[in-house]
């Protein structure tokens, strides 16, 4: 059963210039996006700058308006497209949708307890006070803190605290989705560890449906199930994340895949093939957008947009020679 | 294989005069810079590796100041020189900023004026230590940038940093750090904030750039993998000092100290297998003004042993020995 | 930041953003003398009919041009603070009025003493004065800082001018204070036309020169209007233009708190715009609007007396440092009776105190800022 699917999510940026500022052009940062997420998943959205996987977190929060596409959420009593929605309807649903920020820093309010903090979507939502109470605590030792941390500010705790006080505030509702965007990208090597752990242990008590927005493939393999991969806009390969990891179906995850480096000296070495910077999202090669950068890019990679097709159960790819090349993955 | 030293620091010391009190920022901190090889100076925030680079180039802002130890130029040699000694803001020390030690930055966006083109900034990294010609320095620059990899150089040496992406822009960054013909270069984290693939081309960039002009490289970085990738040697820091050096195949498969171990066990893997979970260091990093008695890692160590670590620091490791500064090393 | 002790810690730990900002504001001593100037300074306007000494309305000429008395607190018998009675002699040549002090008339100086009637603090009427002489002619009386052409006693009259300048300055900063958030918050929050077009007004206003506007307003205020009518007029003249300093800094905050994350996060919980403004966003910039008020009062405060030293402003029988200030234009006057610019000297000390003062607060809020 899907809690989430999003079905040919568009979000468009019009480009204007001029005296009478004239649309000249469009920013596609996201073109086309489908994709589903079912009841306890984690589906992985991965990609480097300028690829969109932020972009359509926002648009699933609605903190964004969609330029077109349907964006069908489970609210537990039916399905509704939220991409249709009015942010006036949209408000009674927050509550089942809920982000942890990547900055820990500046995703808590420096002038409100830790406490309040957690409780702010409860109090909004109608919560009783003494329901409040209860649950804030219930929530601080879920993420492993301190009772005493309700009183105090956040400028008392370190980036590693404060982001499991934003997971705790994400949590405080029992959201159907959480969306994480770049939840550990600003911590420290070994706080970065406890985060993971940490939703890797709520991921498996809550049964939690979430989408991680990330850029960080390492990171990706430990905390996902799916991995959706992203590319100026579209994605190019969504599959399982061992299969995915091993035996990649897309040129652009492989040359992701042999980009990063591994903490180990005897891997060192092994060549990316692919050449070039990641294209534009205002101005996207034609074709497939990977083309000018693809190893094995053929006459039909620069005229053809190819679409995001199912190879084999349960891995799509958008290569036009996905079923002829041998890729290499990681180990 | 006697390679030459470049640049030997021994026992650095650096504090920071702040309004609660003196902050320790680096206690006692020595290793070697070799012609054609790489060291990699690993550690979380906090733990002084910028502040090591800052004050090898003296650069380093108050309230930060220098209260030991010294920075031996060309050490052994008769024109050994300790930067410590010259005034910062002579010209002697700015013909060695650029002329003999490069610093490529993190941030190309910050290291790069936004006012003056791309080619200027390089022009005048090239006028400074040497005296050329205008002309004979644009050529340079479109050369230097040439050998960083962009493509049609002599159009883009025209270009605003704001019209170049990320990866473009950092490459400018070493072509300006490479500017001087500086044979040692300090890389301080150098491709943080950039693209994975974009940090591979960078990362490749930088390697080949140094096996040509047998550059001695320092690379500062918090990622393990980066370390894995790029370095030969590897200083592990903590806290304002070396915890541990080794060559880095031995610095992965036995490591020494209880820092380090636990670092590289908490390190995320591409080859991890799905939902495996991390080995955490228990606490967090202190702030370097509220230090440990004694071992600075004593409060978070599996192996701490009560009355030797918290009663005094270990021995510090003296340069180009492999080693851990732990008292698991030191026979009791 | 060195060991502290546990309590402490705990301290800083629950200490809210105000408490932080107070701390941190308590370690700039100038700043903290400067909130003490302008406490002083604010209480002496309050009860600034006690701390006078001769009535500030009551004219005489045999006082006229009286150079500045000083107390004498001994004399035979010990210590008896007194002055002397003042006899007048007019040069028959000059025609110049010269005083000089009679030392056979001593008149005692005495701590709550009875002088003119007023009403304290607008509760009830009473005669009690801080200082006074006790007996002696009507022409008697301490001029410690001298007497102007008509006979009025120059720092009674600077003390009770206190009240009026510093009140006009909150009066003009309190208008200026709900237009500016008002307008600088709409501009902010809801960007797009409305905000363009608040920030073209705000670029129209502030590019008018102010004295000439001043000029034209002030003309147009008419004859017959009573002194409290003028002075409010004169407030909103001023607060004029202020406001739009104030509305620029709160829709630049209102702007970048948009984007914060814990804003968004407030939103995507599902709060109300309204409580995302009130709760979470306005208690971020609260700070950064009381550093900017305290900056705009001295402002206010040099306007008022600008324009009252110009005769536009303020008309007599009003009392202010500006209208006082008018009497010494005159370079002749000024040649005899230099004391009478002694009324710049609390302007310039409370200008000082107060941008001291701002600048410590602002310091305080933001120091990253």
């Amino acid at each position: 059963m899907n809690v989430l699917e999003v079905d040919d999510l568009k979000k468009h940026y019009p480009i204007h210039a001029g005296m009478l500022r004239r649309e000249v052009g469009r920013v596609r940062a996201v073109d086309g996006v489908s994709f589903s997420i079912a009841a306890g998943e984690t589906l992985a959205l991965v990609g480097e700058s300028g690829c969109g996987k932020t972009t359509v977190s926002r648009c699933i929060l609605r903190a964004l308006s969609p330029t077109s596409g349907a964006i069908r959420f489970d609210a537990g009593d039916g399905t509704v497209d939220l991409a249709r929605l009015s942010k006036r309807a949209m408000r009674p649903l927050r509550r089942h949708l809920q982000m942890i920020f990547q900055d820990p820093y500046s995703s808590l309010n420096p002038r409100m307890m830790v406490g309040d903090i957690i409780a702010e979507p409860l109090k909004v939502n109608g919560v009783p006070a003494a329901e409040r109470s209860a649950r804030v605590l219930e929530l601080l030792d879920l993420v492993q803190m301190p009772a005493v941390a309700r009183t105090r500010f956040p400028h008392a705790f370190s980036g590693g605290q404060r982001q499991r006080i934003g997971i705790a505030r994400a949590l405080a509702l029992n959201p159907r989705l959480v969306v994480a965007d770049e939840p550990v990208s600003a911590l420290d090597v070994s706080v970065q560890a406890q985060i993971i752990n940490l939703l890797l242990d709520l991921q498996d008590r809550l049964k939690l449906s979430m989408l991680f927005v990330a850029h960080d493939l390492s990171v990706v393999r430990h905390v996902s199930d799916r991995v959706a991969v992203m590319y100026v806009g579209r994605i190019v390969e969504i599959a399982p994340t061992d299969a995915l990891y091993r035996n990649p179906r897309h040129p652009y995850t492989e040359t992701l895949l042999a980009a990063v480096p591994a903490p180990d000296p005897l891997r060192r070495g092994r060549q990316m093939k692919a050449t070039g910077e990641v294209a534009d999202p205002a101005r996207p090669p034609p074709g497939c957008a990977f083309h000018p950068r693809c190893p094995y890019a053929q006459d039909r990679c620069r005229t053809e947009r190819p679409e995001l097709t199912e190879v084999a159960p349960g891995r799509w790819t958008s290569c036009h020679r996905a079923r002829e090349i041998e890729l290499a993955g990681v180990a | 294989m006697a390679e030459r030293t470049s640049l030997a620091v021994r026992d650095l010391a650096v504090h920071f005069a702040m309004e609660q009190g003196t902050v320790r920022a680096l206690e006692g901190v020595s290793f070697d810079l070799h012609a054609g090889r790489t060291l990699g100076i690993v550690g979380e925030s906090g733990c002084g590796k910028s502040v090591t680079a800052r004050s090898i180039l003296r650069i380093l802002d108050r309230p930060g100041k220098i209260v030991g130890g010294s920075i031996l130029l060309d050490p052994g040699t008769a024109e050994e020189t300790d930067l410590i000694a010259i005034d910062p803001d002579s010209s002697r020390m700015r013909g060695i900023r650029g002329g003999r030690i490069g610093l490529i930055f993190q941030e190309p966006m910050t290291a790069l004026s936004v006012h003056y083109t791309v080619g200027n900034q390089i022009i005048e990294a090239v006028r400074q230590p040497a005296d050329l010609s205008k002309a004979a320095a644009r050529d340079r620059a479109i050369e230097l940038l040439r050998e960083v990899g962009i493509p049609r150089p002599e159009l883009r040496v025209d270009a605003y940093p704001f019209q170049l992406s990320g990866g473009l822009r950092q490459r400018v960054g070493i072509a300006m750090a490479l500017a001087g013909n500086p044979d040692i270069v300090i890389a301080d984290e150098p491709t943080t904030a950039l693209d994975v693939t974009t940090q591979a081309q960078v990362l490749d960039l930088l390697r080949r750039l140094q096996q040509e002009k047998n550059i001695a490289l320092m690379l500062i970085t918090h990622d393990m993998g980066v370390i894995a990738e790029m370095c030969d040697e590897v200083a592990v820091m903590y806290l304002g000092r070396v915890v541990e050096y080794a060559p880095v195949l031995e610095l992965f498969t036995a490591p020494r100290h209880p820092y380090t171990r636990a670092l590289l066990r908490a390190v995320p893997s591409i080859l991890a297998t799905p939902r495996q979970r991390l080995a955490t260091i228990g606490g967090a990093v202190p702030h370097p003004g509220a230090r440990p008695q004694g071992c600075a890692f004593h409060p978070r160590c599996t192996d701490f042993m009560p009355g030797r670590c918290d009663a005094a620091a270990p021995p510090p490791l003296t340069a180009g020995c492999t080693g851990a500064s732990c008292f698991l090393e030191v026979p009791a | 930041m060195s060991a502290t002790t546990a309590e402490s810690q705990d301290r800083w730990a629950e200490a809210t953003q105000l408490q932080l900002t107070w701390w941190r504001f308590r370690r700039h001593r100038l700043a903290v003398v400067s909130l003490v100037v302008v406490v002083l300074f604010y209480l002496v306007a309050a009860f600034a009919d006690f701390l006078a000494i001769n009535d500030p309305h009551a004219t005489d000429a045999r006082r006229s041009f009286i150079p500045p008395q000083a107390i004498h607190l001994f004399d035979e018998d010990g210590f008896n603070p007194h002055v002397y009675g003042l006899r007048g002699v007019r040069n028959m040549q000059t025609f110049q009025l010269t005083y000089t002090p009679d030392p056979n008339r001593k008149l005692p100086v005495r701590l709550f003493t009875r002088g003119y009637t007023y009403n304290l603090l607008g509760l009830f009427e009473t005669d009690i004065h801080l200082l006074g002489v006790v007996g002696g002619q009507r022409t008697d009386g301490i001029f410690l800082l001298g007497t102007d052409q008509l006979g009025r006693d120059l720092l009674s009259r600077i003390i009770v001018a206190t009240r009026v300048s510093l009140s006009i300055g909150l009066a003009g900063v309190t208008l200026s204070l709900l237009l500016g958030v008002i307008l600088g918050g709409i501009s902010g929050l809801y960007g797009g036309w409305v905000d363009t077009f608040i920030q073209r007004v705000i670029e129209v206003l502030r590019s008018i020169p102010t004295i000439p506007l001043w000029m034209g307003l002030a003309a147009a205020l008419p004859n017959t209007w009573s002194t409290t009518q003028v002075y409010f007029a004169i407030t909103v003249i001023i607060s004029l233009i202020g406001w739009t300093d104030l509305a620029r800094v709160v829709r630049g905050r209102f702007l970048s708190l948009r984007e914060e994350d814990f804003v968004v996060a407030a939103e995507l919980a599902g709060a109300t715009q309204g409580r995302v403004i009130f709760r979470h966003m306005l208690p971020s910039f609260a700070s950064h609007i009381i550093a900017a008020v305290s900056l705009a009062l001295p402002a206010m405060i040099v306007s008022e007396t600008a324009l009252s030293f110009l005769g536009l402003g303020l008309r007599p029988p009003a009392i202010s440092w500006g209208i006082l200030l008018q009497d010494a234009q005159n370079i002749q006057v000024l040649a005899n009776a230099p004391w009478l610019l002694s009324a710049a000297v609390p302007v310039i000390v409370v200008i000082l105190a107060f941008n001291f003062l701002g600048d410590g607060l602002r310091d305080a809020a933001d120091p990253y800022g």
